[in-house]
């Protein structure tokens, strides 16, 4: 059968305008609904600390071999591309300081938060998604449980909490790795690169990163949590939610990344 | 309370439906269904799939709101209700799913404790022995520690059973509970929510189009056509019927007023 053509009349392209402007709108204010609903039982989360737990090792401890390898190998090139950006006028014993203040203020909370977005922010909404679409989120309300208090706040916590001690772990493997490139293959030996580090270290550094981290951390459970619940139809439509959460979530984890460094730095 | 109605003189009321309609879209899913469940008794509503079966149960536990009418449980409209109220209600029903639902993250035991280790202040060996009698009256032993996926879709069925009625509940609602079954784990099942009726004195409401079940545990049946109730009686009256739709449906024939397709 001949697929139907879409033509570009004005007509069809107002309606497609229109849906996607109608879409937008539902999720902005569903989130919003979301959100409220999540700080209303973050109460019930700590009651029932068994399930934050729980997400929490979801998260964190489970995410943290690929957190340590994408680390490891940021930290390396970064100081191979610092070398190759700042050689020519400035000396190389500053090395330290231009991959520290990088990975702690950017690299470390970004990468960390896009690699758990694809990770688990995928897995809450294939989790969720499947429980909606096999009923057991309406079994949870028919047994006068709320889905957001028992679903959503433990993976919200989780996330808020995690996040920030994936990016500690982050920032210290990113710079091992840093240390160790530049010791081996760019001839700055390690007590160099540590001392430029440490002399222009400023608190900030660390606290702007996790900052940016504690704020990923919410988008990720949220988004997650979100597509979830609105999924529709069998598998095709778990599929959707997973990828629409990673895409979502990263796209906003950019965005907000943008809006943190304005209100810390601008 | 307003426990009276037409069609429920000399019996007690639990669970009175009155004109709801509800729609998805252009899709006119209920246009006025009026039905009234008596205490004790077991009403399995017949219908077409897609007819609108398990919209009427997710109305009754206010998973849904109508778009008009009201459906009044123990005198209380279900519509009004605030999220407090429901979870009340809610803790008044079981609810068996077509597909069990039960929680494929948790061991049979959680599943079926899950309501007692939430709204309870149980002691754990208390709620341990309440789940293992539940399973047993379901006729299972030993599957405690078993998670769902490690189940058949019969033993799935009767440890959802055994969940629905873990807070021995006023009410238990069946959607469509012995389809995907071979026909023995069909009569098993059947004969398991007439035991519980006899036992437990639950109020049911069961949807299904499986004919066998319905005559079996109905003590009334409703048939749902065209998203109204045309037709409510035992199953004996349902049986001799002259009504040319609800004869087409029970002899399962694909001529007459229901179009096929």
């Amino acid at each position: 059968m001949a697929k139907a053509r879409f033509s570009y009349t004005p007509e069809n392209i107002f309606t497609c305008v229109g849906r996607k402007t109608l879409t937008f709108l539902e999720d902005v204010g569903g989130l919003a609904l979301l959100v409220k609903d999540i700080f209303l039982s973050l109460p019930k989360a700590f009651s029932r600390f068994h399930l934050t737990a729980e997400q929490m090792l979801v998260m964190g401890v489970n995410s943290l071999p690929l957190v340590a390898l994408v680390s490891v190998f940021t930290g390396a090139v970064t100081a191979v591309q610092a070398v190759y950006q700042i050689q020519d006028f400035i000396p190389m014993r500053y090395l330290g300081t231009a991959v520290g203040k990088a990975i702690l203020i950017e690299l470390a909370p970004v990468l960390t938060a896009l690699v758990v977005a694809g990770r688990v922010g995928a897995g809450i909404a294939a989790e969720l998604g499947t429980m909606k679409v096999t009923e057991q989120i309406d079994a949870l309300k028919t047994m006068a449980l709320d889905p957001v208090e028992y679903l959503v706040a433990p993976r919200f916590v989780a996330g808020l909490v995690m996040l920030p001690v994936l990016t500690i772990f982050s920032d210290a493997i990113a710079l091992a790795g840093g240390v160790g490139i530049s010791a081996t293959a760019l001839n700055v030996p390690p007590h160099v690169f540590l001392n430029s580090l440490k002399t222009f270290f400023k608190t900030m550094d660390l606290m702007s990163g996790l900052s940016k981290a504690f704020v990923f951390g919410s988008i990720i459970s949220i988004i997650g949590c979100y597509q979830g619940f609105r999924t529709k139809g069998g598998a095709e439509g778990v599929g959707r939610s997973a990828t629409k959460a990673v895409v979502m979530a990263s796209v906003l984890i950019l965005i907000a990344d943008y809006v943190v460094a304005s209100i810390l730095f601008g | 309370m307003n426990s009276w109605s037409p069609n429920s003189l000399g019996k007690q009321s639990m669970i009175e439906i009155n004109g709801v309609q509800k729609s998805f879209r252009d899709n006119h899913v209920l246009r006025g269904v009026d039905l009234t469940i008596n205490k004790g008794e077991t009403t399995v509503i017949l219908g077409r799939s897609g007819c609108g079966k398990s919209v009427l149960l997710k109305l009754i536990m206010g998973l849904m709101k109508p778009d008009q009418g009201e459906i009044l449980v123990n005198g209380d409209n279900v519509a009004s209700m605030n999220d407090k109220q429901l979870s009340g209600l809610r803790q008044k029903f079981g609810m068996l799913f077509q597909a069990s639902a039960l929680f494929d993250s948790m061991t049979v035991d959680e599943n079926v404790g899950l309501g007692l280790r939430e709204h309870t202040k149980l002691p754990e060996p208390e709620v341990r022995q309440r789940v293992a009698e539940k399973l047993k009256m379901v006729g299972l032993s030993a599957v405690e520690h078993q998670k769902p996926a490690a189940l058949s879709g019969g033993m799935k069925k009767r440890v959802g059973l055994a969940r629905a009625i873990a807070m021995d509940p006023e009410y238990v609602l069946y959607d469509e509970p012995t389809t995907g079954l071979d026909p023995i784990m069909a009569d098993v099942i059947n004969e398991l929510i007439i035991s519980l009726r006899n036992t437990l004195t639950i109020t049911s409401i069961a949807v299904t189009h499986d004919i066998v079940s319905a005559y079996k545990i109905a003590d009334r049946i409703a048939m749902l056509y065209e998203g109204k109730i045309i037709f409510v009686g035992t199953p004996d009256e349902v049986k001799n019927t002259d009504h040319a739709v609800v004869r087409q449906f029970i002899e399962g024939s694909s001529q007459g007023p229901i179009p096929a397709l």
